[in-house]
């Protein structure tokens, strides 16, 4: 098993036509992910590389099975195009475009939390579960099958740990860019349910950064729910703290949201937190060695 | 992500905002020579408030608000304030102040507190309010949390009369001034989401003691992701050019996310994740980063070129590190960008590249194929961390 995204998948991408979009659209079909379709108004009956191109994800959905949904359209549009496909019935939006209005993905989140939609992202990689599917735009090249589970909130950081693992021998479950947005579909604490669930998944790495407290809210989930191991890592130790307008922020977080204060949440919990992407690759090895 | 891409309102820009839903606030002008503020106060009568405009907080601490009973006190405080520099209460900044806002002083009865933030672990909006205003808010909330009434915004449900007036009766809000201070927090609602706000705070929010309720300050930040529909504000962004660091000024001028620090090493990564942890260990190989600078998703070699430009402007450079995991952006792009610049850019610092990810063969390649002079090639990003920490410490000894 991976979670997300599998065998099972098959993909409609809306934004195919798009230069980005059918760049790494196609990369995905040759990777092997089932790529069924793919979403430009207007531009129905047309095809890019095979793939046949609807006006709608609806007719997607109805006509090519697509039960998973890639969101590669301008910031402007995207949160019109989740909605279209939680509408449409898909079951997982995964939604790489950056930059979508905050305001926009508040109301779209409750809309996927009511319909029962896995959302990932926005401004997210994606989801790669080695040798079987890419939904994304991760590089696939650098990551190999195996037991490890990794959930992050950045991309390129992704990609280095990754690469990091697979240079210590290990391969991974699924490999999960959250995206690091004020308001993203799935957080931590819903990928950690998700690995710790999913049988091929023996080890989680989970990578965070500085902002917010959602690496303080793992750290107590992981404590309470999940029995699996985890190790952690957090970017930003030697970033300037941002500015702060006001005070609300302070109130709400109750965290002060550095590196520094994730990482002793995080050991507090007894969760191994390595100094560079390099040595929690070296921890996760450790820990799984001594699990065998 | 880092830095948070927000537009933070100036008071006065907030109050406009204000105004323009409804929201009473006071009477004022804006000036930006001490003529101008002087002027100002003469039309709006004394006592008025000289109020210095920085996109920070701690401006009453720092001597940035003083209240003027005659015109020779205007003048006074006006030449005080105008040109001061400013930092938050976290050390942000320093802020130089080049607008004064001056406005009629209110006659206060009670000092309120009020604000509406996006609370992003609860993916709603939470609402907040506090009988106890003024400077010491957090203290407050920490220290007796009953004081700050706090209620979430229920995505079916919005924010309206009823809820507004169950939050000021539960805050404990005079009888008297119940009603209006309820109706403030729905224009502040309404402000909020028409506006594409992240927080909208007012602190204080007085009560006059002819029981008026009036927003005596604003702290407002805009998404910046929505500025596309919001003309009226996204003018304003161009008017802050104000970065302290000259470095800062020309990476936004040309798109790039960079923040300046302390050290001497010029740093670029792709994804904010990826850069801060270059950062870190590049401090831990015992270097100095110069600066934080994203290049970004899908960097062209145009990106690359305007980046080793800002990086070589800071004259403490003395080593730059690059480092690329190409997931979106391409090895190949980034390599004819450091070709590119090597034959446009004066660079006669080393610089160390480590390339990997997506089209990464085809950028080492094409590396290879130019033979730079200065350019070390390394594998790993704790080998090219050593060495730029190598270089740097060779340059400057």
């Amino acid at each position: 098993m991976s979670i997300i995204v599998g065998e099972e998948t098959k993909l409609v991408i809306s934004g195919l036509t798009g230069r980005e979009g059918s760049f790494h659209g196609l990369r995905n079909r040759d990777y092997g992910t089932d790529v069924v379709a793919g979403v430009t108004p207007k531009k129905g009956g047309q095809d890019v590389e095979g793939i046949p191109i609807f006006d709608t994800i609806k007719e997607a959905v109805d006509e090519r099975g697509a039960n998973t949904s890639m969101i590669f359209v301008p910031a402007r549009f995207a949160a019109a195009s989740i909605n279209e496909a939680i509408d449409a019935g898909i079951g997982t939006v995964i939604a790489i475009t950056e930059h979508i209005p905050v305001h926009d993905m508040l109301q779209t989140y409750w809309k996927a939390r009511d319909a029962g939609v896995r959302l990932i992202g926005p401004n997210c990689p994606g989801v790669l579960s080695p040798g079987k599917a890419n939904v994304g735009i991760i590089p696939a090249q650098f990551f190999e099958q195996g037991s490890i589970g990794v959930v992050s909130k950045s991309g390129t950081l992704t990609y280095q740990i990754g690469n990091e693992l697979k240079q210590a021998g290990l391969g991974n479950s699924s490999i999960v860019g959250i995206g690091g947005d004020p308001i993203v579909g799935s957080d931590f604490i819903d990928i950690l349910t998700l690995f710790e669930e999913d049988a091929e998944t023996e080890l989680i790495v989970m990578v965070g950064e500085i902002g917010g407290d959602a690496e303080e809210r793992a750290a107590e989930f992981i404590a309470e729910h999940v029995s699996k191991p985890v190790v952690a890592y957090i970017a930003g130790f030697t970033a300037p703290p941002g500015k702060q307008m006001g005070h609300a922020g302070a109130i709400i977080s109750g965290s002060s949201g550095t590196a520094e204060a994730k990482k002793q949440a995080l050991e507090a919990q007894g969760i191994r937190v390595g100094k560079s992407p390099t040595e929690t690759a070296q921890l996760a090895a450790e820990t799984i060695g001594a699990k065998a | 992500m880092y830095p948070l891409a927000a537009l933070d309102l100036l008071e006065y820009q907030g109050k406009q905002l204000f105004a323009g839903h409804g929201v009473p606030v006071p009477e004022g002008r804006v000036a930006d020579t001490v003529e101008g503020a002087v002027e100002a106060a003469e039309e709006i009568g004394y006592p008025c408030v000289i109020k210095a405009q920085v996109q920070i907080g701690g401006r009453g601490k720092a001597g940035g608000i003083k209240v003027a009973e005659d015109k020779a006190e205007a003048e006074e405080h006006a030449k005080a304030i105008l040109g001061m520099d400013i930092r938050g209460p976290r050390g942000e900044g320093p802020f130089t102040v080049h607008q004064v806002w001056v406005e009629r002083a209110s006659n206060i009865e009670a000092e309120y507190y009020a604000s509406i933030i996006l609370d992003r672990s609860a993916k709603k909006l939470l609402a907040m309010l506090s009988t106890m205003g003024g400077m010491n808010v957090e203290e407050i909330a920490e220290k007796d949390p009953d004081a700050l009434v706090r209620r979430h915004v229920e995505p079916h449900e919005g924010f309206g009369d009823a809820q507004a007036a169950a939050l000021a009766s539960d805050a404990g809000v005079a009888e008297d001034a119940r009603e209006k201070t309820a109706e403030m927090m729905v224009k502040l609602y309404n402000a909020f989401n028409e506006s594409d706000a992240t927080l909208i705070e007012v602190n204080p929010l007085v009560v006059t003691k002819d029981s008026d309720v009036i927003a005596l300050d604003a702290k407002v930040t805009i998404d910046n992701s929505a500025l596309f529909r919001h003309e009226d504000l996204a003018d304003l962004e161009e008017g802050f050019i104000e970065d302290p660091h000259e470095q800062e000024r020309m990476a936004k001028e040309k798109g790039l996310t960079y923040v300046k620090l302390d050290g001497d090493i010029g740093i670029l990564g792709n994804g904010a994740g990826l850069c801060m942890s270059t950062l870190d260990v590049v401090a831990q190989a015992g270097g100095a980063p110069a600066n934080f600078l994203d290049a970004g998703g899908g960097s062209k070699a145009e990106a690359i070129i305007d980046a080793l430009t800002v990086i070589t402007s800071d004259p403490k450079v003395v080593a730059i590190l690059f480092n690329i995991f190409g997931g979106i952006t391409r090895g190949d792009e980034i390599a004819k960008g450091i070709i590119e610049a090597s034959q446009k850019v004066d660079i006669d610092l080393p610089l160390v590249v480590r390339l990997d990810g997506t089209n990464s063969e085809e950028g080492l390649g094409l590396l290879a194929d130019a033979d730079l002079p200065n350019l070390h090639v390394e594998k790993t990003m704790l080998g090219a961390a050593e060495k730029v920490v190598e270089l740097a410490k060779a340059e400057s000894s």
